[in-house]
Formats: C-alpha cells, structure tokens, sequence
C-alpha cells in the first residue's frame, strides 16, 4: 500500500513538473489570457464561490455576515413554502418548455434548411425576431387581457367555447400556462442560429451516400444522418436551452405581476430576486443562488450524457 | 466532427449553393405539407410583433376602440411625436440618455472585442496546462443569467467604488463568456499551418494576432460584436445605476412606458423602439453571424 501511495506521488510530482515546464515554455499565452481570465474570474467564478460562502450566513450588507450554518437551506426547504411554489413552476417551465423550445428549434432550423436561400433568411430572421425583441411579449398582455376587450377572451367567446371572460394573467389556473406559451414564443434563440447555420455545414456527400445506401424518406435521413452530424450543435443548443428555462423570471414578473397573485406565477429566479433586491435577505438569496447552480450544472450534465447517444 | 470537415466549414458554408437538383427521397406530398405548416407557425411568430408595430401606429382613440383592430385605420406617428416631446421635456435631455446608451455599448463592446479575442486566440491555437479546464468553466459560464450572480456581483462592484458609474456595466461586459466562446470555436477552424509560417518568418505572438488571426475572423468579430450590442442595449443597469443622467435609453424608455393609461400611445410607441434596434442589426448582418454559428458546436 506504502509503495503504491509513493508511486502515485511520485507520477503527480513528475506530472506537475511537467506541466510547470511547459507552463513556463507558455508564458506569452497567460499573458494573453491574462485580461480576460482575471475579469472572468472576477465577475463569474467569484460570485459562484460567493454565493456558496454567503448561503452559510445571515447578510443584509448593512452588517458584517453572521455565520449561521445550515440555517438558510433547512428554512428554505422545509419552511418556505412559497420557495417550493417556485421549485415547482420552475420545474414545470423547465421540463415542458426547455424540451419542447429545443426540438423546435431545431424543427424549424431543419424544415428552413430546405428552402431557398433567400426565403430562408426571411424565414430566420421571423423566428429569431421573438427572442430578441426586449420586452415584445408584454403584447401579450393585451392578448390575454381579463375582459371581454382582449382578443383572447373575445373570440372564445364569439365562438361560444366559453360564457364568461377568463382572468388569464390573474387567474392562478391559467397564468404559469400563458407564461409558458410566451416563453416558447421566445424560445428560437442563440441555439436556433447554431442549428441553421450547423445544418449549412452537413456534409452533402453523406445524404448522397445516404440515397444509395437506401434512405427512405427525409425522417430516416434526419435520424441517421442528419443529427450524429449535428451533435456538437445540438450540445451548444441544449446549454442555451437551460439557460433560459432556468432563468425565467422577466416574463413572468412583467405578464402576471410582482407578486403575482397567490405566487403561481413564482419561479426561483424571482424568488431570489425579491430576498435579493427587495428584502436584502442576501444570505437566503445566495443559497437561493447555490440551489439554481446546482439544479444548472446536473441538468447540463444529464442532458450531454442523453445526446451522446442520439443516432446510435 | 473530423478535421476535413472543419476545414470545409471555414469555406463559409452558409455561402455555398444549395444542390438545385430535387432530393430523390422527397415525396412532393410532404413537401407541400410542410411547407404549408412553416407557413403558418412562422404568421403566428410574427404576428405580435406586427401587432406591437401596428398598435405604436395608432392614433389615441383607436388604441382605445372596441372591437380593436388589428391594424390601424389612420396610421399615423403621433405616439412617436409624443414620444419625444416627453423625452424633451424631462429634466436630463433626450441626447444624454442616448449618449449614455452610445458609450456604455461602444466602450463595452470593443474592451469586450479584444480582451475575448486574445484569450480565444491562446485558447484555441495553443496548447498550455490548464487550457481546457478553463474553457469548460467558461463553457458552464453561459449558463447563468443576470440575476443568478447579481448579488455578489454588486458586492463586489460596491467594494470597488463603481456603483453609480458607467464602469458597473462596462467592466462586466468585458468578460461576458459568450463572445469568447463563440471566438474560440471559429478560431480553431484556421489553418494552424497559417500561424506557423509566420513564426518561422520572425513574427512573435502579438504579430501572429493582430496580423495574421484578427484579419481572419473577421465574422467572428462582427458576430462578437452583435451579441455584445444587443446585450448592452437591453440592459437597463437599474441595480447598479442611480442618477438619472447616467441610465441608459432603454431605461429611460421603459419608465416612460409604465407611466400608466395616459402614456398608453408612448407606450406603444417605446415598445417598437427598444426591439426595433436589435433587429434591424440582426438583420444586417445574418449571413456574418450563421457563418460564425457554423462552428459554435460543442464537443466533449
């Protein structure tokens, strides 16, 4: 045993040697990362390990922080039960419209593929449109609106589906819904680009290959040719994809109010942005933080391990 | 993917013509069923921003008419007139929110546009310990939003004296991990043969960069340059800026905006406003962008 740990420690040492070697041979390439790493380091890895050291204590800023232990996750999980309210719409958002956003994503990107050139960059630009668009989807509230007047309603009504308008932002039955159709509204971003652009590059040599060898129709040649070659994007896609399901917070906050009514329309991200900016509770809201990374980092993790598998 | 192939992405893939000739295992059917369905999905996409243009080019007492309309009867530009006077009779003037507007994006993007630039051209050319660790932390960097890191960002930002400066939301910027990330990635589909020629002609690091790599990426920049445009557009900075002479436009916009049922017109009219920009910068510069897309793929 003795043996083995002196063998261990003696590859290590020779490994970082090694590297300290070629480390040194690499100079000028810290330099140039230096500007960056250090800002990066700064503004993203800080508030991480921030947030992490913060959730242990009691902080408002006006006092020094107050170590308090576990004290923040155990009232956050078993007492605050408007925090599990927003785990679960959250939850919801994520697990309906991050997956669906991302097929249709590259859905779209894939039936745009086909068409010619100039069509399709029309066709790009009226998907893409939504997601960068500010705060558009605010339109919907005129939509949705809880009276007759809004066009919703309106025509429900015209067509006798419903007798008596519904309160659909107000209205706890119906507002994580149409939060959630706007946010599919919005979901064709950074990851929908990556999708045209990455289809643009298929090899065409292989759907050549594909005819001869016997590929049916375009739904065959999609699963085994046209996805193994897009896994790479597909990656790139589904980490934008989290990033927006998780962080939901605008639309719901702007379309259904702050607070919403009875907080149906509360996701972890307000949730942390009412301790955070509201109350100044900072500690609660960093083990807010540190929750969402970690939900974050294993959702990423879990859904890289799912596309490796994709046209297997 | 395989080196070939990467090669051939450099070749602008987004440039290259389609085969004209029909695909053999296409049935015409389908053709037609889809592209019906592509049809309709892509009005219903665009339908509320049509609305929210058309509802901006409404007079007052259409935006208030029952049944409304879809599309104004007597379009006019009153709403972006009003616009103005009430941009003009605010205690800070009209120019110093856009100035704010115009320095914040120009300053933060070009610090962003180099600072980026080097640490992908290292990143992607060079291989020296720690490098792939470091770009997997950027990697999941991307993942967190605003307000995720907002609050140890403030500390911090209040510990270095920046709050209530325009350095709040331009440092920031600076280090966004998107722009580097998408840098890197395009970067590594240049010839590496490209960059050893010029060292064994004589040309250190700093050359090779600024001579050799910057010039080729050229839609990398442009790409880099967009998305650094449309994020600092849209930030309204309302965390870390107080004074009213130095909140952006788009903030200024929007507190116009939720001025109630008499700022109905105004309103409307700052919706077109704020999301018109990106936009029309998105659309000038697609083909740059989905060339740059091209090689964003991510690979384990």
């Amino acid at each position: 045993m003795k043996e083995f740990f002196s063998k261990y420690f003696a590859l290590r040492k020779h490994n970082a040697q090694v590297a300290w070697k070629k480390a040194k041979l690499a100079k000028n390439c810290y330099l140039f990362l230096a500007p960056y790493a250090i800002l990066f380091t700064m503004f993203f890895v800080f508030p991480v390990v921030a947030s992490i050291y913060f959730s242990f204590t009691y902080y408002n800023i006006l006092e020094p922080p107050r170590f308090i232990g576990l004290h923040n996750y155990i009232s956050l999980l078993l007492e605050d039960e408007i925090f599990l309210v927003g785990v679960k719409n959250t939850l919801l958002i994520a697990v309906i419209t991050g997956p669906l956003g991302y097929i249709m994503s590259f859905f779209f990107a894939w039936l745009i593929n086909e068409l010619p050139r100039w069509v399709r960059s029309v066709a790009v630009v009226i998907f893409y449109a939504p997601s960068i668009a500010g705060n558009c989807f605010v339109i919907f509230a005129v939509f949705f609106r809880g009276d007759a007047y809004g066009y919703v309603n309106a025509l429900l009504m015209h067509f006798g589906l419903q007798d008596a308008p519904k309160f659909w932002l107000t209205d706890p039955k119906y507002m994580i819904w149409i939060c959630m159709l706007v946010i599919l509204w919005m979901s064709l971003g950074t990851g929908f680009l990556s999708f045209v652009a990455g289809l643009q590059g298929v090899d065409r040599a292989q759907f050549e290959a594909g005819y001869v060898d016997g590929v049916k129709n375009r739904w065959q040649e999609l699963w085994y040719i046209t996805l193994p070659n897009m896994k790479p994007m597909l990656m790139f896609g589904a980490v934008m994809a989290i990033t927006q399901a998780f962080g939901v917070c605008d639309v719901t906050m702007q379309l259904c109010g702050y607070p919403s009514t009875d907080y149906a329309a509360r996701t972890i991200v307000t949730h942390l942005f009412d301790y955070g900016f509201s109350r100044f509770e900072m500690g609660y809201a960093c083990a807010i933080a540190t929750i969402l990374f970690l939900m974050m980092i294993l959702c990423n993790k879990a859904i890289q391990s799912l596309l490796r598998r994709v046209g297997t | 993917m395989s080196k070939k192939k990467r090669e051939a992405a450099v070749e602008k893939p987004y440039r290259k013509k389609l085969i004209r000739r029909r695909k053999p295992n296409r049935s015409i059917g389908g053709d037609v069923a889809l592209g019906i369905f592509l049809l309709l999905v892509a009005a219903i996409m665009f339908f509320p921003i049509v609305y929210a243009v058309s509802n901006a080019l409404k007079p007052l007492d259409e935006l208030f008419m029952f049944p409304p309309r879809i599309f104004a009867k007597n379009p006019t530009m009153d709403n972006f007139s009003d616009l103005f006077v009430t941009m003009g009779k605010s205690w800070v003037t009209f120019t110093r929110y856009l100035f704010n507007t115009v320095f914040i994006t120009a300053v933060g993007t070009f610090g962003h546009l180099i600072i980026a630039s080097m640490g992908a051209f290292v990143l992607a050319k060079y291989d020296f310990p720690g490098n792939r660790t470091f770009f997997k932390i950027v990697t999941v960097a991307m993942m967190f939003s605003y307000y995720v890191t907002g609050i140890p960002n403030y500390i911090l930002i209040n510990k270095l004296g920046w709050v209530d400066t325009y350095w709040a939301i331009i440092i920031p910027a600076f280090a966004s991990p998107m722009g580097l990330f998408l840098m890197k990635q395009f970067m590594e589909g240049l010839p590496t043969s490209l960059i050893e020629a010029a060292k064994i002609d004589g040309a250190n690091e700093w050359r090779v960069f600024s001579g050799i790599v910057m010039p080729n990426v050229k839609p990398a920049w442009m790409t880099l340059i967009i998305f650094s445009v449309q994020g600092l557009w849209n930030n309204r900075a309302s965390t870390y800026i107080y004074s009213e002479e130095r909140k952006t436009l788009v903030y200024a916009l929007q507190q116009i905006q939720a001025g109630g049922i008499a700022r109905t017109g105004q309103g409307a009219a700052v919706l077109v406003v704020v999301m018109i920009v990106p936009i029309l910068i998105f659309v000038f510069s697609e083909s740059q962008i989905l060339e740059t897309m091209a090689s964003s793929g991510l690979k384990d």
